[in-house]
């Protein structure tokens, strides 16, 4: 044997430790990528909900109440939600199309990570710039309205679940996206129609009977109405329905995703 | 006889009509120097892609000390360290923070070895004073040299190098043969592919020769110089000849 060239040694690694340490890892990874673009992805979009707040609270302040409760401080979880879903989305699906895109993606394509830690690595970091760009917008737009917290714990659970489910969805869709105007069909003509058309600015039931109908089809509609009821303790479904129809969401887009990130589809060749 | 450090049976794989590779065999024994060469569109980095989880063969098994890259991934991933061709880098991080990240990959946390084998992997490839230099900021040469670096940083056992040497300049490829040296003569295998066909003659023990993804020539470097009898080749030349036999 020739005497060891080289000094360093490593501590052994593997097994479910290893994978572990790989998640958080990956994990923040993906926080400190948002993080240090901060003024793209999280001052951007606190600003933009600011200026929904500003201009539809203005316009209809005077005539709408829903629920009993002033139209601001009802406007205020809306927005908070919605940005909640579109950030986690967009947080996931662009740092996946966008690695894919560079080649990066090798660099968490080689290591031993389980396509479990994988996945659950980016919506989790997806959730967090959820949540921080939602606080944000809470803090800010929490000025102009009397926003009460009738039951927090609510509040945490759709906030969580709704990161979760839109985070989840933009894994499938950076995953299945090969191009930037791919992801940028996916986000027009989905997920923005279904946030929009959610009960964000309105209670459904000012809708025409048709219009409700259509929106218990939307279950972005479910997680925006069992936020709100976590602020006023109203809403226009109970909220154990909404939590229920969340959780299924939830479910099988996992379950989806998982299923691709298992099969390395459009990821391994 | 021990486990060879690469095992590839009967791989077959297609790109739509393309067949990039066509039935290869191929053994490559523990702490052996290797040589992949071929010409562009051979199907090396098809093979090394293969062996690294990011292609999946139609046909054929691939292993590296004895576990299958596709039954037992966790493992064989563990022991294999890629260079890959391309020059990709993540824009966010600097140099440190990227093999930091990589590490943590491998499941190797925060702990004095880390730090320590990563300043060595920095010293090796002259890269210390840009250790805290954005990668978006490093010339081309050095997001090589990175590259390297992070497929180094948890000291595979197996390491494979797709054209490391592409752009780098003289000083550093000097450096970087007397590092893959140093860990081959630690017992590390080593697989590399390069255009530069003197590098294979001086460093490789053994090289296999691809085309149109067969091997066509799989010999000791030694014996693949006198190949054709009676005359005294270079590495280069004799590679011309087998290629348009
Ligand atoms: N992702 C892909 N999609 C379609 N065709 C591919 C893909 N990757 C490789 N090929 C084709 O497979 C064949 C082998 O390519 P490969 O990259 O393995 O060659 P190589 O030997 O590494 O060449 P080079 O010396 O240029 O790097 C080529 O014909 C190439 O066009
Ligand atoms: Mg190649």
């Amino acid at each position: 044997m020739t005497a060891p060239h080289l000094r360093s040694s490593l501590p052994a690694t593997g097994g479910a430790a290893a994978d572990m340490i790989g998640f958080w890892t990956l994990f923040y990874k993906e926080v400190l990528r948002f993080w240090k673009v901060g003024f793209q992805t999280v001052a951007a979009p606190v600003l933009t909900a600011m200026l929904y707040l500003l201009i539809f609270s203005h316009v209809l302040e005077a005539h709408v109440r829903v629920h009993d409760v002033p139209y601001t401080a009802f406007l205020v979880p809306g927005l908070v939600m919605m940005s909640i879903l579109q950030n986690a989305f967009a947080n996931s699906s662009s740092s996946l199309i966008q690695s894919k895109v560079t080649g990066s993606i090798v660099f968490v394509l080689l290591p031993p990570l389980s396509y479990r830690a994988f996945g659950a690595a980016y919506v989790l970091a997806a959730v967090v710039r959820g949540l921080v760009v939602g606080l944000g917008v809470l803090a800010v737009t929490g000025w102009f309205a009397d926003v009460r917290f009738a039951a927090p714990l609510w509040i945490l659970l759709f906030a969580l679940l709704g990161g979760g489910l839109l985070g989840t969805l933009g894994v499938v869709a950076g995953i299945w996206a090969d191009k930037f105007d791919q992801l940028a069909a996916f986000q027009n003509f989905l997920i923005m129609p279904l946030t929009f058309l959610s009960g964000v600015f309105y209670s459904i039931h000012s809708l025409p009977v048709f219009w409700q109908q259509v929106s218990r089809f939307n279950p972005v509609f479910y997680l925006i109405d069992g936020f709100r009821y976590g602020f006023y303790g109203v809403s226009d479904v109970s909220p154990w329905t909404s939590l229920a129809v969340g959780v299924c969401c939830f479910c099988a887009v996992a379950a989806l995703t998982l299923a691709m990130l298992k099969r390395g589809y459009k990821l391994r060749m | 006889m021990s486990v060879p450090a690469i095992r590839v049976s009967g791989v077959v794989k297609h790109f739509g009509a393309v067949c990039a590779l066509d039935g290869v065999d191929l053994e490559i024994g523990g702490g052996e120097f290797f040589g992949l060469l071929g010409p562009n569109g051979a199907g090396k980095t098809t093979l090394i892609s293969a062996l690294a989880g990011l292609v999946r063969p139609d046909r054929g098994t691939l292993a590296v000390m004895g576990h299958d890259v596709q039954s037992d991934y966790r493992q064989s991933r563990r022991l294999l360290g890629v260079v890959p061709q391309e020059l990709v880098f993540d824009p966010f991080f600097s140099v440190r923070e990227t093999l930091e990240i990589q590490a943590g990959y491998f499941g190797i946390g925060r702990c004095r070895q880390r730090d320590d084998w990563i300043d060595e992997i920095l010293d090796n490839l002259d890269l210390t004073t840009k250790a805290h230099a954005n990668m978006r900021t490093l010339s081309g040469g050095m997001k090589r040299r990175v590259l390297v670096a992070q497929a180094l940083v948890h000291k595979p056992p197996v390491i494979v190098l797709d054209e490391p040497t592409a752009g780098v300049d003289v000083e550093l490829r000097q450096g970087l043969w007397r590092f893959i040296r140093r860990l081959n003569e630690d017992g590390h295998t080593i697989v590399l592919t390069t255009h530069y066909l003197e590098e294979a003659e001086s460093e490789c023990g053994r090289i296999a020769m691809m085309k149109a993804g067969r091997l066509v020539a799989l010999d000791t470097t030694a014996n693949l110089l006198q190949r054709f009898v009676g005359e005294s080749l270079n590495l280069e030349e004799v590679f011309v000849r087998v290629m348009n036999a």
